[in-house]
């Protein structure tokens, strides 16, 4: 190899100090759900299960386990977040996966001005991107709701999906798809049997990021959303400001990180399974 | 492509596609604009006119007496980020932090990146990677408070024995790199995956020091990787209001500027102008970096 053995256990060592770092604020939050003091002193000198059954009722033949969330505000916030997060995608999957084959598979005049105006979504500031939309939807004069939020945050999706698929078509061998067609498959039968199967994993990988981005995006959303709906975010952002409510929102964020796993797992044994494919 | 094999009724069940799919390839340019058309509409008519009308608002001023947005073209709003001082404070202390915190992020993904790719066994290298993407899920505003409870007097930092440094700048840098530093270990680790070690090899067997190789050859390599992570922490150091506000104590930064004067001074045309200021720094970053190949990164 071509580092020395000293060198190598220096890295790793770095490394998995890295990932302590990178977890020990989600270790604060964890034991902080299980404190039972109302403010956030440190280190909890009275353990309890308080705010866990402020949040949750155990769910039982009867309850449904939608309803294991026993706090309405917080049961709607979530289903706003999934909601928003699930359109956002796919429109974000949609356009990001047409401009990604327009531009690898054409060479065509503002070719390298539409991949940097798919970037710049993400690469300009949260809180631009958000007052700028918030001045076009008001002058247009629409409803502020799930609709604009949704146009907002597919917005800067677009280009999580498209770099992905990017990614992908590069790597990808032409001589695949002429093969298809030498052997008498249509354009549809190609990208349906030979293309689709191949590029599955890079949408999924970006999907879920675009996801992900989506369900925890505040800076936005602040400047999108209507008086009437809250995204999760937002409910958390108006409980942690109320200092009788703000150790409700560390059992919450438990929970979210919890759910979070399965996600992360199936995507990344997704992306695992297929050849070629490596990474995001 | 006139050889057309497989059974009849597969060929009868695709008739319309195929008429399309013949279309498509006879006539590229209609396929071309089938494919650019919508993204090109969404960005170009939402966000980018979105853009252009927050631009125009900034040359727009509020009226002292009735607090009412008067629409008349003048520059007095960009005069008042230029003469007072406060501004210029703000902006020199928002692109200082987004730096900082940069190039904080920069020195621990890389070699955390390097480890990952290169030193792990493929089984835990999929685990370092699932660890990576795990606090991405969890949400932003409960770290910064988690953080709120490292810092604040009495807190995590204190317990442990190291002096924490309070609420304040340093706060805010240690926060945001830590918020930002997945979206940095990302793609330098697909960068450091994409890099044969066959080269690395080469380099040592050539007799190039650990130091050497990384200099002429590893990082020239991930350089559009580093680039692309860059962009992230960033453009969202530079709009980032919410975290400041949680641990920065009593500094002002770029982001709860614009928000102050959107929301609680709403003054429009103010907020407009200064976040020309990060729109600005982020389209001349944009620009000179866009031939390293870091856009198809990101």
């Amino acid at each position: 190899m071509f580092l020395s053995r000293p060198a190598r256990i220096a890295l790793k060592i770095f490394t998995w100090l890295a990932f302590a770092v990178l977890y020990i604020p989600l270790l604060v939050v964890l034991a902080s759900s299980f404190n039972d003091s109302n403010s956030f002193t440190w280190p909890p000198k009275v353990w309890s299960l308080q705010w866990w059954r402020r949040v949750m009722r155990w769910p039982g033949f009867t309850v449904k386990i939608w309803n294991a969330i026993k706090i309405d505000a917080l049961r709607e916030s979530l289903f706003t977040s999934l909601k928003v997060a699930l359109f956002a995608t796919l429109v974000a999957l949609l356009l990001g996966s047409l401009a990604a084959f327009a531009v690898h598979r054409f060479a065509f005049f503002g070719r390298s001005t539409l991949s940097l105006l798919v970037v710049l979504p993400i690469a300009l500031p949260g809180i631009v991107t958000g007052l700028a939309l918030n001045q076009a939807f008001r002058r247009i004069g629409l409803d502020f709701g799930v609709t604009t939020i949704v146009v907002a945050h597919a917005t800067f999706c677009i280009v999580i999906v498209y770099n992905n698929l990017t990614a992908r078509l590069k790597r990808m061998q032409p001589s695949l798809e002429e093969a298809s067609s030498d052997l008498g498959a249509s354009g549809v039968q190609t990208f349906r049997y030979v293309t689709f199967p191949l590029i599955r994993s890079a949408l999924l990988a970006g999907g879920l990021l675009s996801f992900a981005l989506s369900f925890d995006e505040i800076v936005v959303t602040t400047f999108t959303s209507g008086a009437g709906t809250r995204t999760l975010p937002q409910w958390i952002l108006d409980n942690l400001s109320r200092p009788k409510q703000a150790p409700v929102v560390n059992v919450v964020a438990v929970m979210v990180i919890v759910l979070s796993i399965i996600p992360v797992y199936f995507a990344q044994r997704l992306t695992d399974q297929d050849p070629g494919a490596a990474g995001r | 492509m006139t050889y057309v094999v497989g059974s009849e009724r597969n060929q009868q069940r695709n008739t319309m596609s195929k008429r399309v799919a013949r279309f498509g390839f006879r006539h590229p340019k209609l396929k071309l604009g089938g494919l650019v058309t919508g993204p090109v509409l969404w960005l170009v008519l939402a966000y980018i006119g979105s853009l252009a009308a927050l631009l125009i608002a900034a040359f727009w001023r509020i009226d002292g007496f009735t607090t009412k947005l008067v629409h008349d073209w003048n520059l007095g709003n960009f005069r008042e980020l230029w003469r007072r001082s406060v501004y210029r404070t703000i902006a020199v202390r928002t692109v200082g932090v987004a730096v900082a915190v940069t190039v904080i992020d920069m020195l621990i993904a890389v070699p955390m990146a390097f480890t990952m790719a290169k030193i792990m066994k493929p089984t835990r290298r999929r685990m370092a990677v699932v660890g990576v993407l795990m606090p991405l899920w969890s949400s932003y505003l409960v770290k910064s408070y988690a953080w709120r409870t490292i810092f604040i007097k009495g807190g995590v930092l204190d317990w442990v024995g190291l002096a924490s440094p309070g609420f304040g700048i340093s706060a805010t840098v240690v926060l945001l790199s830590y918020l930002w530093l997945p979206y940095m270990i990302l793609p330098i680790y697909a960068g450091f995956e994409r890099l044969p070690n066959s080269l690395l090899e080469a380099s040592a067997d050539l007799g190039g020091k650990t130091l050497r190789t990384f200099r002429s050859v590893t990082l020239p390599m991930i350089k559009p990787s580093i680039i692309a992570g860059s962009i992230f922490t960033f453009s969202l150091t530079l709009g980032d209001y919410i975290a400041v506000n949680i641990v920065g104590g009593k500094s002002q930064f770029l982001g709860n500027t614009v928000y102050a004067n959107f929301g609680s001074a709403n003054n429009l045309p103010l907020a407009a102008a200064l976040s020309t200021i990060p729109v600005v720094v982020m389209v001349v970053y944009l620009t000179s970096i866009r031939r390293s190949g870091a856009l198809e990164n990101l």
